[in-house]
This record gives C-alpha cells, sequence and structure tokens, in this order.
C-alpha cells in the first residue's frame, strides 16, 4: 500500500499541474496514468523520436511543465489503469508491463481526477474497417510509430482537433486530400472571430492552417460511409456529403472523430455532482465530495490552457492555498469553452448516419437495427449486449446518447477488465 | 536512427524501432489486432486504450491493449481471435 497526502490520477497538463503545485507546497503526491509516458493525449510523445520530422518543434510549454514536475518531488507512476476507486481513500490499480500485471493499492487523503477526455465516435456504414481511426487517434497511433509518409489521408469529424492533427500528419509526410468539418461555417465564423481574446489560441490556429494552405477546408461536410476496397477488409475511399450531394474521394486512411467528451467513469462511481454532463466543481476545483478535486476537461472541454489553470488551482487548493489571479484565468477559459461547444454542436443529420445493419456496438457487433425497440440501457444491455463489451460502453455509450437520447445508466468496478488474479491477491 | 530490433507478429518476424507501441506495429504489417464477435478483421481505433479494438495476444496472453504496450526485443504478438 503506497500513501499520498495527495493522489493525481491522470499525468496530463491539468494533471501535471495539479501534481506540481501541491508538490511544491510540500505535500506528498503520487500521479497515477494509464499511459507510457507522462504528457497525456495532447502532450503524448513521439516515442519514436528519430522517425518524426526533425523540424518538429520541441514544445516549450511541454518541456517546462516535465521539468518543474521532476523537480518539484511528485511521483509519476506510469501504466496504471485505476480500476476500482472508494472515497473513503483507497485505490487500486493494475500496472501493465509487457509481461506481466501487478496490482497496486494506494492510500489517499486528497483526490484530484484529471482523467481528460476521449474522442467522441458517431457510427457510419464501414466506421469498423482497419484503415479507420479516430482523428487524435490516428494521431496517437503516429506518435506510436505507425508511418503515414505518403499515405492519402481524410480528417473529419467536428472539433478544433481536426486541424491539429491534419497539421501533424502532414509533418508526418501524409497527403492529407481534405479535413471534412460537420459544423457549418456560418458557426464556425463568430468562434473564429471570438479567438481574438485569445491570442495563443489564434497564434495556433494560424500555424495549423499555415502547414494546411494547399489542403481543402470542408466546412459543413461530414462522411457518409467508408468504402472497403474489392477484399472487403481495407479501406479504399470514403463518401463524403454536404447535405445536397454525396461525393467519393479515395484514400488510404480516415482519421474521423466528433470532439470530446470526457472520462466521467470515476468521478461518477464516487458520486461526485455532474452539470450538463461535467462533473461540477467550485471556484477552488472542489468537487461535491470534500477531498476529491477536478480539473481539466472533466469540468468542460476547454483545452490546455483550461487545463493547466485548473490544475494548478486544483493542487493550490489541497495545500489550503487559493489564487485570485489564476481564478479570473479559469472564468476566461470557462466562456471559451462554452463558445466553442456551441460552435461545434453536432448536427442532426448525424444521427441518420448508421444504416440498420451498422455496427454500433463494436465490442459486441451490436447493430443499429437491434437496438430498436429498445427504450434506454437497461433493457438493450440485456437483451443486445450492447455497452458489455471490455470498453464497458466508453465508445458506444455517447454514440447512442446522440443517436437515441439514452443516458448512461451506472457505472461499475471494476472500471476496466482486469484479470482474474487481481481479486485473488492478498490484501 | 533508432535501435530497431525483432518481434513475431503471427509467426512472421519483423523489425521495428525502439519505441514502437505493438498497436503501430501491427498496422505496420497489416495485421488485424483482433477478430469481432462476429468475424471481422479490426485494428487499432482510438490509440489511448479507451476502445479496447487494439486488444490482442502479447507473449501469450490475450486482450492486451496493444496501443498501451511498448514493443520489446523478441516479443511475439498474435491476432485475438
Amino acid at each position: 500500500m503506497t500513501r499520498a497526502e495527495v493522489l493525481v490520477i491522470g499525468a496530463g497538463p491539468a494533471g501535471i499541474a495539479a501534481a506540481t503545485a501541491a508538490s511544491e507546497n510540500g505535500s506528498k503526491v503520487v500521479v497515477l496514468d494509464d499511459n507510457a509516458a507522462p504528457g497525456g493525449q495532447i502532450w503524448r510523445s513521439a516515442t519514436v523520436e528519430e522517425n518524426n520530422s526533425p523540424k518538429r518543434r520541441s514544445k516549450d510549454t511541454k518541456r517546462r511543465a516535465l521539468e518543474r514536475l521532476r523537480r518539484s518531488g511528485a511521483q509519476v507512476l506510469s501504466s496504471r489503469c485505476v480500476f476500482t476507486v472508494e472515497a473513503s481513500g483507497t485505490l487500486q490499480t493494475l500496472h501493465e508491463a509487457a509481461s506481466a500485471s501487478l496490482v497496486e493499492k494506494f492510500h489517499f487523503e486528497k483526490l484530484i481526477l484529471a482523467t481528460g477526455a476521449r474522442e467522441r465516435f458517431l457510427p457510419f456504414p464501414g466506421w469498423t474497417l482497419p484503415g479507420v481511426f479516430g482523428a487524435g487517434g490516428l494521431q496517437a497511433l503516429v506518435k506510436g510509430g505507425y508511418p503515414v509518409a505518403g499515405k492519402r489521408v481524410v480528417v473529419a469529424g467536428t472539433g478544433p482537433l481536426l486541424l491539429a492533427v491534419a497539421a501533424h500528419l502532414t509533418e508526418d509526410g501524409a497527403i492529407i486530400s481534405s479535413v471534412v468539418e460537420q459544423a457549418a461555417l456560418a458557426r464556425l465564423a463568430p468562434f473564429a472571430a471570438s479567438l481574438w481574446a485569445h491570442p495563443a489560441k489564434l497564434l495556433q490556429g494560424a500555424r495549423y492552417r499555415s502547414k494546411l494552405w494547399k489542403t481543402p477546408y470542408r466546412t459543413g461536410c461530414w462522411v457518409v460511409e467508408a468504402v472497403a476496397g474489392r477484399a472487403g477488409q481495407r479501406l479504399k475511399a470514403v463518401r463524403i456529403t454536404d447535405g445536397a450531394r454525396i461525393w467519393t474521394e479515395p484514400c488510404d486512411l480516415l482519421a474521423c472523430g466528433y470532439h470530446l467528451v470526457p472520462n466521467t467513469e470515476i468521478a461518477t462511481l464516487l458520486g461526485c455532482a455532474f452539470r450538463d454532463g461535467f462533473v461540477q466543481v467550485d471556484q477552488a476545483q472542489r468537487t461535491s465530495l470534500p477531498n476529491v478535486f477536478c480539473a481539466g476537461e472533466l469540468t468542460g472541454i476547454a483545452g490546455l490552457e483550461a487545463a493547466m489553470v485548473q490544475g494548478e488551482i486544483a493542487g493550490l487548493a489541497c495545500t489550503g492555498r487559493t489564487d485570485a489571479s489564476l481564478q479570473k484565468g479559469a472564468e476566461a477559459e470557462r466562456i471559451f469553452s462554452e463558445r466553442m461547444e456551441k460552435a461545434f454542436a453536432l448536427r442532426t443529420e448525424l444521427r441518420s448516419l448508421p444504416q440498420p445493419e451498422t455496427i454500433v456496438c463494436r465490442c459486441e457487433d451490436v447493430t443499429f437495427a437491434s437496438l430498436r425497440g429498445y427504450t434506454g440501457w437497461t433493457d438493450a444491455k440485456l437483451q443486445t449486449r450492447c455497452g458489455m463489451g471490455p470498453c464497458q460502453g466508453r465508445i458506444c455509450g455517447p454514440a447512442v446518447e446522440h443517436l437515441l437520447g439514452w443516458k448512461p445508466v451506472s457505472v461499475r468496478q471494476p472500471l476496466f477488465p482486469v484479470p482474474l488474479q487481481a481479486f485473488l491477491l492478498p490484501e | 536512427m533508432p535501435e530497431a530490433f525483432p518481434v513475431t507478429i503471427n509467426g512472421a518476424t519483423c523489425l521495428v524501432a525502439q519505441g514502437t507501441t505493438v498497436a503501430a506495429a501491427m498496422l505496420l504489417v497489416e495485421q488485424p489486432s483482433r477478430i469481432s464477435v462476429t468475424g471481422e478483421q479490426r485494428a487499432a481505433l482510438c490509440g489511448m486504450g479507451i476502445c479496447f479494438e487494439c486488444s490482442a495476444v502479447v507473449n501469450g496472453t490475450s486482450h492486451r491493449r496493444t496501443c498501451q504496450i511498448l514493443c520489446e526485443r523478441n516479443m511475439t504478438v498474435e491476432t485475438d481471435r
């Protein structure tokens, strides 16, 4: 059993900022992260450094944040997947190494949730074909050593992530045939204009555009089908619509994600109060539970700057400190988040993408047709096994919520599938 | 160049660079990570340990999330069936 005064779950920007602040102010801090290295998704390291373009700028913000975290003395434990947690102050992780999995127990006085977000996926015909990835998904795999040089890629879905992904894939040598954004230009224009209040974000956007000056950015368009080649096993093209006509674009890979949804499982299990799908926090990032704090995308999809500010506020709050200027910054980011949600709101046409035979639950191969006739999760799970596979509804949950309006009903332990031995080990 | 070493994927040995995830290696050699319950070939989707589509058999243990595991020298990887 490892004891921590402050235990942070997630080593993305929010978790790093939180752990650094708490540790610099004298707390014994442990950070648990599911990935092989700290940084989260936005700062996911290219693990195969030499394979990447030498032009890639080293990310100063990331480097500084990781260096400060290291100097703070906080202990970072990577490849740890939290599978049980009790608000009374204990949790268990599975430490996943290549050849063995170990169960570890932790005790905490205060807990900071910084579990971030995942991509939202919407089912459409062909989305289960190899060659179809999430947008951030493909970027993560490329950073993990999957080469895309010379490959034709369509980047599609919605959200600011699409441009970031397209820009990064271009640096890695991919040929981006187009970026397909479902939001209409009329919605995006006011959002883009509002970025003048956020110079850092505007600059980032301009950098992406400058890398993509030859790539069409098609707003108000979406992918209706991923088409397999003759063998039926690999992607060869996508069909795209603007709502009026449909055309075919040949490609090797499709990177498609519909913005982000928060990873709320641990917060839900603990019993934290939610508001509009996000964990409710006060000005000190405190949740409805007295010893549980929350920072980053779990409190609203607001991006890097918000995550870092909120993380620092949470880390300070755990050591009894506050900083008024940080809280003002957090408020500005909250307004940005609301504008972003509005600009990239999903259009209703996306509900009619799945055909009756389209798979909705990829773990259990449950089709859209087989979900008809059920009114909610409880019935559908029992009768169809939708959401009952290893991802535990993390992928089909947000999809079904958009398609059929079903709200998730429960979260249970273990939070991730674990080997049976995990429950057989002595206390 | 980074150090390269052999791994065996579905019986065929290939060279991967140090730091390559198992999921990336399977994509590289175009091998599916798993066969779905109705027999479809599947490969990694989310790349961040959420979707379990990249689950494969790593060194004899099935259901491993290959996007979260780095390749090691002489590792054996098989499609999860």
